[in-house]
């Protein structure tokens, strides 16, 4: 099969996302009911979830979920993992066997950490550490593609309707406190399991539905910093560049959004002096993280989600809250079919984040 | 009347139901079905629910009428009729609209009425109860767009209101400050002749949703026309 930059299929998406501000853990049902009610939007080209705060038992451990091609892919990637990982479990990840979800790779799931001597020997952070044993397998092992590797989260993707996906996976089974899900109509690029959505990288995962201009911009300029653009799809640059605002440089959420979802420099001109030197600060030196062309994403981090559009809002996005538990999707009958009540439903602004956290707080990284 | 329970019904189904009946049809349970009343003329569709986007594209008569919020493209291409909404709408309502009126009780979203036109007695009308987003009449050609701004504490418009703006009228009730417009829009305070214009359809919409005509009417409107006599030759080379 060709695979991304091979073939070009000249879309749209739809994203849905739930966020308990308390932390009490949702049935990975719910999500699979939302993102289903957008079935048309996608083609079945395309999947995913991301849950947040599902691996309680193993919440200190990485969980790493990976994709083989082939069981020689599978011996060359464990060969790494064992090399730099005390792997305490490992297990194929549970499946239901549907006629709708056909072709699956050996699909499986290890919960480790680094192995202390690797570790300090590389003079790494922890994080950096498993980014950089994730960047490797998925650049240097052909038919072997770590698709996930935050703590207490996971991705589950694959090439289908999405409710078929969450079918698959048995999603039913996880409960979380936060949950993305992605209905895909890939429109550059073909559908394959590497490419559905979400793109994750530790604790962070991304939905999109969009199209970015920017990038090869984009990618050019985060390439620099030692990550690997290996699908050639739009969101995984998003992924890598909140990865390197936020965990690297430091960035605040907001910050981050701000970066990706600029203003225009006539609207800084219209904004009192201290936001305005904050916002020229951040345009100028980050300029090469911009965002142009349409997007509406949602970016799932360790005890938050952040909903962004592009600052035209050339894709849709709506918003509801009830009680403790905030919604987000493509459409709004999205959000009615798991909550018919909400206290507010609104319309964020193009370039306006809205972020929810467990804590209140703004920051990912503390 | 027919009344359906949309439930979980495809949006072929469920408009090939609502073109098949002879008569008014109310829509019950409604959740996110596209396209309802496409193309409909001549009959009165009610919705109780959340309809799907393009609902009442290309529109052709009669009314479609909404008791719950809308989603995108509401009335895109719309050549003839009402629609009316109790509720909030997505973005870009009156897409390319040509012909009759939209009355959204809430709030609406980005691109409300983009490149609207008019032609002879067809004359397009959006009124927006509370606040409209960004893009308010973009492209605007031909038509009117009325924001009242009811209940709105801030901004009733967004930003980049008008532009490409080349024909068409956009009133916007008691928000006199409107900075940073096109250079190719120009901004009066609509005097009571251009408030005249209006007064049919707004006495409609206050009946409808039941508002208070004589003080909306009594306020005062920003009214934004396109300037003739500063084409856009120069809108994407400044220098």
């Amino acid at each position: 099969m060709l695979k991304e930059g091979q073939i070009r299929i000249p879309s749209g998406c739809a994203i849905s996302g739930i966020f308990s501000k308390s932390g009490e853990r949702v049935c990975g049902d719910k999500i699979v009911r939302s993102i289903a009610m957008m079935h048309d939007r996608s083609n079945g080209l395309g999947g995913g979830f991301a849950g947040y705060g599902i691996y309680p038992e193993y919440k200190d451990y990485y969980a790493l979920h990976v994709f083989y091609d082939s069981l020689a892919a599978k011996k060359k990637c464990e060969k790494l993992l064992e090399e730099n990982f005390d792997i305490i479990n490992l297990a194929k990840i549970p499946t239901k066997k549907t006629p709708k979800i056909t072709g699956e790779p050996l699909i499986l799931r290890y919960f480790a950490l680094p192995l202390l001597v690797k570790l300090s020997e590389s003079q790494l952070d922890e994080k950096e550490f498993v980014a950089r044993v994730m960047i490797e397998a998925n650049t240097k092992l052909s038919g072997a593609y770590i698709f996930s590797c935050g703590k207490d989260m996971g991705v589950f993707k694959a090439v289908g309707f999405p409710e078929d996906v969450g079918e698959f996976y048995r999603l039913d089974e996880y409960a979380g406190y936060s949950w993305t899900a992605h209905g895909r109509y890939p429109t550059n690029t073909p559908g394959w399991w590497g490419g559905a959505h979400p793109f994750a990288m530790l604790g962070f995962s991304v939905v999109h539905n969009g199209e970015i201009s920017s990038y090869d911009a984009n990618r050019r300029a985060i390439e620099m910093y030692g990550y690997k653009c290996t699908l050639l799809t739009d969101t995984e640059v998003i992924t890598y560049m909140v990865d390197y605002l936020n965990r690297k440089i430091g960035l605040t959420m907001s910050e981050v959004a701000s970066v990706f979802a600029a203003p225009f420099w006539q609207t800084i001109d219209r904004m009192d002096p201290r936001a305005q030197a904050k916002y020229e600060y951040l345009r100028n030196l980050f300029a090469s993280q911009l965002i142009t062309g349409p997007f509406s994403i949602l970016v799932g981090f360790e005890g938050g989600l952040m909903a962004l559009n592009d600052r035209l809002k050339l894709r849709s996005m709506i918003a509801a809250e009830k009680d403790e538990m905030v919604y987000f999707a493509s459409e709004e009958c999205a959000i009615m079919a798991i909550e018919p009540a909400p206290d507010r439903v609104w319309s964020p602004k193009g370039g306006e984040a809205v972020i929810v956290t467990l804590n209140g707080s703004d920051q990912a990284w503390q | 009347m027919t009344i359906i329970d949309a439930g979980k019904m495809h949006f072929r189904q469920l408009n090939d139901k609502i073109r098949g009946m002879n008569e008014d049809v109310t829509i019950c349970g409604c959740m996110g079905q596209r396209y309802l009343g496409c193309g409909l003329k001549g009959k009165v569709l009610t919705i109780h629910g959340t309809p799907g986007n393009a609902m009442g594209a290309y529109l052709d008569g009669g009314s479609i009428i909404v008791h719950g919020n809308a989603q995108d493209a509401v009335g895109d291409t719309m050549n003839d009729g009402a629609i009316i909404i109790h509720g909030n709408v997505g973005d870009a309502p009156g897409y390319g609209m040509r012909g009759g009126k939209i009355y959204v009780r809430g709030n609406s979203g980005y691109r409300t009425g983009i490149h609207m036109k008019q032609h002879k007695d067809k004359k397009p009308v959006i009124i927006v109860g509370g606040s409209a987003g960004s893009f308010l009449g973009e492209y605007l050609a031909g038509g009117i767009l009325i924001v009242l701004g009811i209940g709105v504490d801030r901004d009733s418009v967004g930003n980049f209101c008008g532009t490409g703006m080349h024909g068409g009228k956009i009133l916007i009730r008691n928000h006199l400050e409107l900075p940073n417009l096109p250079e190719q829009v120009v901004k009066t305070v609509a005097t009571d002749e251009e408030k005249g214009e209006i007064a049919d359809y707004l006495r409609e919409y206050c009946s409808i949703f039941s508002q208070d005509f004589e003080s909306l009417i009594k306020d005062q409107y920003l009214l934004l026309r396109p300037d003739s006599q500063n084409p856009y030759k120069k809108l994407y080379t400044y220098y």
